[in-house]
């Protein structure tokens, strides 16, 4: 089940950074945001644990706390060709990224993915911004191309005649599972397009003090130094696409 | 101007050290704080056994002080020797390890596991805050339970220097710091943080942390820490070196916790303050004070507070 929160209030945050949402009496976890206008603040997520079935559950006027907004944001200069890869809930900050980019007059070609067409979020509003184009791709191929977005993406290239000389994409941009990074990060090496990706670590604090969203080799924090990091940088964690700490600091592998 | 300084055998090319429990729970965590100018790194509260903390939210910052009440969680001893093992065979500044237990045959148990790690100090965590509610009192806050531990940890030590870090909720700091030297003590760790402190949300009126009470830390303990380095110094002679910390901001507070009778001093929640530059700037700091002053070894101040008092007194 996908739920939508709006606030009414603005933490200045922008797209790719996060927020710490706080159930009094149940949890406090990191959520990215999926849209902060000045005005209101949008959170997009899935019911799967404990505290999100529960969040779901709130109606209008319950209380919420919010702390942050907290890490690293998604750059582009205006006017730059973008490719954004959203899989699963990572189209949520992707939006928020789309929509600011849009408004620099960036051209968007959003490439979202999902195990099947349920599980895509934010169709309709990233068919309405300007200069955008929506690729949808599932796995199972219940709606748009059967495969992964990045598949997608990569044929895309292909037709376009992209390359470094007159480039088809300038960045690219992505959020979601560690593996779908795992593979935007491998054609954005290969095609020598700058990549952005947002990973996602464990969190206590969300503020650099806890250590627990560190990651090896570089003992980076991730709530501080990213979510959202930068391709060349992320290459070198080595635990990238391969494992993750849990709250006791013990290595699980995805 | 010089900030090393060797203490205890082990060389520190400057006083700070990156305090217990901040960023600390792995060997790629220690060597980029190490990389950040830290001149020691401690490691988080080390278990024998796998140790569950408190559920979120566990920290709260705000401008003078930060609460916690993360629990302690670790995964257990087989991880320590992954991490420490992993960080000592290419050590870019010393290790102190801190250790923790639930009773005085655990310390004595963890010590002597963490200990074939070969770390340069081992810290013992006795004054921890956050922990009461599963045994009672922390053992920092009786004189008979601070030396039953220390005694316990010293019969397994060795060589390796044990330090014992204390609690300042107590009202007698330095009686607990005089009998655990008598037990053998090499150094204390002044001090863990203040409290328990409580903060409450105004609009669901509940308290923030979910275990409803943290440790306090930040620039506003800094004054306590201070009386605490100076009782303990005081109890102790001034024999005994001290790593102090709490609250320090800046080097002119580095500065003053070597007055008051530091020789290291710790720094963790000034990284959210100042960031991960801290380390570097506190050094900087210390160093445009000294030469300002015209002190050349920084070890020349440890304890001057005491030597003015001395003098003003006669």
């Amino acid at each position: 089940m996908v739920t939508t929160f709006v606030f009414n209030v603005s933490l200045g945050a922008l797209p790719g950074q996060f927020v710490m949402l706080w159930l009094p009496g149940v949890d406090e976890i990191p959520m990215s945001i999926a849209l902060d206008d000045g005005k209101h603040l949008q959170v997009t997520f899935f019911a799967v644990g404990d505290m999100t079935k529960k969040l779901a559950m709130l109606k209008k006027g319950d209380l919420v706390g919010l702390r942050g907004p907290f890490g690293t944001h998604y750059e582009w200069k205006p006017g730059q060709k973008l490719a954004l890869i959203a899989g699963g809930y990572g189209a949520a900050p992707m939006f928020f990224a789309a929509k600011q980019a849009a408004k620099d007059g960036c051209t968007l070609e959003v490439f979202v993915g999902a195990r099947s067409k349920e599980h895509l979020l934010y169709l309709k509003e990233f068919a309405r911004l300007p200069r955008t184009t929506v690729h949808v791709a599932t796995d199972d191929g219940s709606q748009g191309f059967k495969g992964t977005n990045v598949s997608l993406l990569t044929n895309m290239l292909r037709e376009r005649n992209h390359s470094v000389r007159k480039p088809f994409i300038h960045r690219i941009f992505a959020c979601g599972p560690e593996r779908m990074l795992a593979a935007v990060s491998d054609l954005s090496f290969n095609e020598k397009i700058p990549s952005q990706l947002s990973l996602e670590r464990y969190m206590k604090c969300g503020f650099g003090l806890c250590g627990n969203c560190v990651v090896d080799p570089l003992g980076m924090r991730m709530c501080t130094e990213g979510p959202v990091v930068h391709n060349e940088l992320c290459r070198k964690i080595s635990e990238f696409g391969k494992c993750h700490r849990d709250e006791l600091g013990k290595k699980h592998t995805f | 101007m010089n900030l090393a300084q060797t203490i205890l055998g082990i060389h520190f090319s400057n006083p700070t050290v990156l305090a217990s429990g901040i960023w600390g729970i792995t060997a790629s965590g220690w060597r980029r704080v190490a990389a950040n100018g830290a001149g020691a790194v401690t490691t988080k509260s080390l278990w024998l056994h796998e140790h569950r903390g408190h559920p979120n939210p566990t920290i709260i910052s705000t401008e003078h002080w930060t609460l916690n009440a993360v629990g302690v969680p670790d995964a257990g001893i087989e991880k320590a020797r992954q991490e420490i093992g992993d960080y000592m065979k290419d050590k870019p500044v010393p290790l102190i390890a801190n250790v923790i237990a639930e009773s005085i045959g655990d310390y004595g148990k963890v010590s002597a596991e963490v200990l074939k790690l070969k770390p340069d100090f081992l810290e013992v965590n006795i004054s921890c805050p956050n922990v009461e509610d599963e045994f009672g009192r922390p053992f920092a806050c009786s004189v008979a339970d601070a030396s039953a531990v220390t005694e316990a940890v010293k019969r397994v030590s060795g060589k390796t220097p044990v330090f014992i870090k204390l609690s300042p909720n107590v009202d007698n700091i330095g009686a607990i710091a005089a009998a655990c030297a008598e037990k053998g003590a090499d150094g204390f760790t002044v001090i863990n943080t203040v409290g328990p402190g409580m903060a409450i949300d105004l609009k669901s009126r509940m308290p923030i942390l979910a275990n409803k009470v943290g440790g306090m830390s930040g620039p506003a303990i800094k004054p306590i820490a201070v009386r605490c380095i100076a009782d303990v110094y005081k109890a102790t002679e001034g024999k005994l070196p001290i790593i102090g910390t709490g609250g320090i901001m800046t080097g002119e507070d580095a500065i003053e916790f070597l007055l008051a009778g530091a020789s290291l001093i710790g720094i963790g929640t000034a990284i959210a303050y100042r960031g991960d530059g801290v380390f570097k700037l506190v050094c900087e700091e210390m160093k445009a004070w000294c030469q300002n002053e015209g002190v050349k070894n920084i070890s020349e101040l440890v304890g001057g507070m005491h030597t003015a008092l001395r003098r003003s007194n006669k």
